[in-house]
């Protein structure tokens, strides 16, 4: 049976822990196996350290026989992005700039993550920064979508997503900042839900754009996912942007059945793979059959979002990493001359091409003479498309659009052209953009390669995009999918 | 005194930047305070480690929106903050949080009181406005050793209130007296300690020149980092001698950033207009915009102290203080308000009370204290005074009923000063109480008269010799062993005489 474990969803894993009939000792015991036999193919983890993992699984395993089980989580692994801190584990965000850090504090989510028993579980690859769509973009090491080792997983949260669909690890932790969680899972075939902006607390997350990152919840069905958002969301006066749940819990509730579906016009006509449109489509067919109102609503300026965004974005992201200089922490140029000679020559060593790059970007967008004609001008773009997509949300409960336009590519394929890779995350940008929740739902494959649906809804509207991927995935195979490795 | 010879006005604008008086710095936990282990006083936040946010201190924030309804500025609904954004090793994030288009304190001035012709004379009084002040973090510091560079980042996230003013100030002694005048009201408040020794308190001084009775502003240069009121004091007088020469040879003034050496009294170019920086500002998205409560500022409005120069006139005016007195008290809240309790006790003779706390008072507590420092502000602790304002009211009170003598009065507040006792009790053990009973001084004064050893006496003094009648009292001090009252004395003297 332990060969099987790591098939099995975080739900049912917590049933068997709570039984009796297993121990996290041994479910830790099973991942390791399978760590050890299929990582080096996928590349998700960067870091798994055994005997921690194994000294958590035991601690948790004593609690529960003294009868202080601290929930559903208890003695379940959750392996975690490299940007996310974690007391005592690396903290890398896959660059070579922070390649020596090992964090001194943990993240509010990693302090939530032990106070449910959870056992934190390794570090997952991701494009350096979280910068990226391919995951490509890491210092470390590549990762490979496990449908298709040829193939990228999606980014940034690659490792997270390939960890999922390989077997590696029940639930994960993702960020996204223009769909890095929503993205990734799409292309891997599993779950991945950004959650409204402040809902989680970003504090122990490492900014790329502050003002767009969240972290969320990444798993192989629903109810893993709504199981791990739980635990994850709770008000921090360490970050002033996080204000938590409301009094609603964070389940599914209400009719699924009844909800309106607003499908943004013209959306499945912007370079959308015939494959991938057909399984939308089909997608919104059941929710029709279902009972569900479809209507189409109009977002007129939903075409600003990726420049909006790589404008915000880029701004926010030259001035969040310029705290990497080498002087307090992270990769120091050996080749040092003055102070400030010193930071120069560690951040021109230290940050890969597509880091320098943003940086780059925004810090030209901040400049003096150009900030009126594009900081300025994203930020009042922004405030449209928010404006534009609540009003949207006043009539409809959830829009409904692909996630990716095309499934994943080949390893390579789009290196070289960065504008390309933009374009991978049209269709989830502009939830970052207006703060709002969103989830990506398998819902078929394009080939042997997994596709998955986008819902956005208004702010801390989580249960209703839970519920509405819960009436999708019941009565659909495409939940608990594994790649076969 | 004037910087300028008469064709020329200068016009000096500062920037002043105060650390404020809280427990824990503006954006982290961490403590902070003077004279710790380098890189004590820090914390992930602190330091900027990857993945830690900001979160604003209220107590800094409330500490600002004070000193806004110090100098009556309006307190504006919403602040908000901004990072600045520079590369450098004392700066743990390379952006500096700061506060750019909206600030927590918008307007607002500052009394000042110029040198009158002479210390017991009181001076011209103006006021300096107050463009805004916004709170920001402070940043570490760099030293060089050897052939490395040592950072210490306790500095780093300290609370700074930038408070800049209207170019309104026209002389060194205006901005020596501006100073002064800002100290004293910060200190007050509470809102900053201003230990300047300690760097708790430095200024960039804007300094241009024109012609007299021009409107346009000349040219100006900022000489950045003053640490004390005196360098202020020598750079403007410095830089207006500089701007002068330099016009009047034909030359024309750079607008630059200039350093100063305080050992020289000399100031040189730090940077040109050319080198500027490029701070990149835009709006912190760590830090939501903030809303500042009308309930917050109504509960910090009462914690707003008397003004300063409002004090002075009061006490002038409504409690008939010379100016010296006044002046004295004023400058320090705790004295002043120790003063006032005396004066509550004996509400007969604050003048009384006031001569004794501002000279007796605090030249014995200055001399179990230290020096008085820069700032003006004299550094004793009135907490460890052994004597207690109604105690010292007491001892006014047993002069003015002329139960003692004004010189024993000297004596018994010096026992006091040493014994923290009362002055009556003191008056007691030594026997010094004043005889005043007419009716025993009636019959001494008469036994005396009719001593034949002081008929000549008596003689000159009715001849028209006023000053005979003195040599009449030295008996009858002898025979009360100097307990009798002089003042009733001479009374008796004149009206048995007379």
């Amino acid at each position: 049976m332990a060969d099987a474990l790591h098939t099995l969803s975080a739900a049912e894993l917590g049933r068997r822990l709570a039984a009796g009939t297993l121990t996290s000792r041994a479910l830790c015991e099973a991942l390791i196996a399978r760590y050890q036999a299929v990582n080096d193919k996928v590349g998700a983890f960067t870091h798994l350290d055994q005997a921690d993992v194994l000294a958590q699984a035991e601690a948790s395993d004593a609690r529960r026989k003294a009868g202080q089980s601290r929930g559903p989580l208890e003695g379940i692994p959750v392996a975690i992005k490299d940007n996310i801190a974690v007391k005592g584990h690396p903290l890398t965000c896959s660059s070579k700039m922070l390649a020596p850090l090992v964090s001194p504090y943990d993240s509010h989510v990693a302090e939530r993550l032990r106070a449910a028993g959870a056992i934190l579980y390794g570090r997952l690859n991701m494009d350096e920064f979280a910068m990226g769509s391919s995951t490509e973009n890491s210092a470390i090491r590549k990762t490979f979508n496990p449908w298709d080792l040829a193939r990228i997983p999606g980014g940034s949260s690659g490792g997270s997503a390939a960890a999922l669909a390989a077997g590696l690890v029940p639930l994960s932790l993702g960020s996204d900042t223009g769909g890095s969680i929503r993205q990734p899972a799409s292309h891997c075939g599993v779950v991945g839900l950004k959650p409204t902006y402040g809902l989680i607390s970003r504090f122990g997350l490492v900014a790329f754009a502050s003002s767009l990152d969240q972290i969320g919840p990444m798993a192989r069905s629903i109810e893993d996912c709504e199981l791990l958002l739980n635990a994850l969301a709770s008000a921090d006066a360490r970050d002033m942007t996080c204000f938590g749940p409301s009094d609603r819990a964070l389940t599914p509730s209400g009719d699924a059945k009844k909800l309106r579906i607003g499908i943004p016009k013209g959306f499945l006509g912007k370079g959308v793979a015939p494959e991938v449109a057909a399984a939308v489509n089909a997608a919104v067919e059941f929710y029709r059959a279902q009972g569900c109102a479809i209507s189409e609503v109009e977002l007129p300026s939903a075409d600003l979002a990726v420049p909006t965004y790589y404008v915000v974005a880029t701004a926010e992201a030259s001035s969040n990493l310029g705290r990497y200089d080498g002087v307090r922490y992270g990769h120091r140029s050996a080749s040092a001359g003055t102070p400030v000679e010193m930071m120069t020559a560690s951040r021109s060593e230290g940050f890969g091409p597509e880091v320098k790059r943003r940086i780059l970007l925004g810090t030209f967008v901040l400049s003096a003479g150009y900030a009126d004609a594009y900081y300025v001008r994203a930020l009042r773009a922004r405030a449209k498309i928010r404006a534009e997509y609540l009003a949207a949300l006043a009539g409809v409960d959830v829009l409904l659009t692909p996630t990716v336009p095309t499934p994943a590519f080949k390893v390579g394929e789009k290196a070289s052209d960065p504008l390309q890779l933009y374009l991978e995350d049209i269709f989830t940008i502009p939830a970052n953009l207006a703060g709002l929740p969103a989830i990506s739902v398998p819902c078929g494959k394009s080939g042997h390669l997994p596709v998955g649906f986008h819902l956005v809804g208004a702010p801390l509207s989580e249960a209703k995009l839970l519920a509405a991927g819960r009436l999708f995935e019941a009565a659909h195979g495409f939940a608990h999918q594994q790649a076969a490795l | 005194m004037s910087n300028a010879p008469s064709d020329w006005e200068v016009v000096i604008g500062l920037e002043v930047h105060v650390q404020l008086h809280t427990r824990a710095k503006v954006f982290a936990s961490s403590p902070w305070g003077f004279g710790k282990e380098p890189n004590e006083q820090v914390d992930p936040v602190v330091l900027g480690l990857p993945g830690t946010l900001p979160v604003v201190n209220r107590e800094a924030v409330e500490k600002s929106i004070l000193f806004g309804l110090v100098v009556g500025a309006s307190v504006p609904e919403h602040c908000s903050w901004d990072r600045k954004n520079y590369f450098y090793p004392d700066n743990p994030k390379n952006y500096q949080l700061t506060q750019k288009d909206f600030p927590v304190v918008v307007g607002g001035q500052v009394e000042i009181e110029l040198p009158g012709a002479s210390r017991n004379v009181m001076g011209e009084h103006k006021f300096i406005r107050i463009h805004h002040a916004h709170l920001e973090e402070d940043v570490g510091k760099l030293s060089h050793a050897g052939s490395g560079s040592l950072v210490d980042y306790n500095r780093a996230g300290v609370p700074l209130l930038e408070i800049v003013t209207e170019p309104d100030l026209r002389s060194s002694a205006e901005a020596e007296a501006f100073l002064r005048s800002l100290v004293a009201m910060l200190t007050q408040a509470g809102v900053a300690d201003c230990d300047m020794e300690k760097g708790q308190l430095r200024c960039d001084c804007n300094v241009s020149i024109r012609r007299r009775g021009a409107e346009k502003l000349g040219t100006r240069t900022e000489t950045k980092n003053l640490n004390s009121i005196s360098s202020v004091r020598d750079t403007v007088i410095y830089e207006t001698a500089r701007q002068i020469r330099e016009l009047e040879a034909g030359r024309s003034i750079t607008q630059e950033t200039r350093g100063w050496n305080a050992e020289l009294t000399r100031g040189y170019v730090l940077r040109d207009k050319e080198d500027a920086h490029d701070y990149r500002y835009f709006p912190d998205p760590d830090i939501p915009t903030l809303k500042i409560s009308r309930e917050t500022v109504a509960r910090l409005a009462k914690l707003v102290p008397e003004n300063l120069y409002d004090r002075q006139r009061r006490y002038i005016e409504k409690l008939g203080l010379p100016y010296t007195a006044a002046s004295v008290l004023v400058n320090d809240r705790a004295l002043a308000e120790w003063f006032e309790l005396a004066v509550a006790a004996h509400p007969a003779n604050p003048s009384g009370i006031a001569n004794l706390v501002a000279n007796d008072l605090l030249r014995d507590l200055a001399a179990s204290a230290g020096a008085i420092d820069d700032s003006g502000i004299t550094p004793v602790s009135l907490a460890s005074c052994p004597i207690k304002p109604a105690q010292l009211a007491g001892l006014v009170k047993l002069t003015d009923d002329g139960v003692i003598s004004k010189q024993q009065a000297k004596e018994v507040f010096a026992e006091m000063f040493k014994s923290g006792q009362d002055a009556a009790a003191i008056v007691d053990a030594k026997g010094l109480r004043q005889n005043s009973d007419t009716g025993e001084l009636e019959k001494i004064v008469q036994e005396v008269i009719a001593d034949p050893a002081v008929a000549k006496s008596i003689a000159e003094y009715r001849a028209g010799n006023e000053k005979a009648i003195n040599a009449l009292k030295g008996p009858i001090m002898k025979r009360t062993q100097g307990k009798a009252n002089p003042v009733l004395i001479d009374q008796l003297l004149r009206k048995f005489l007379g």
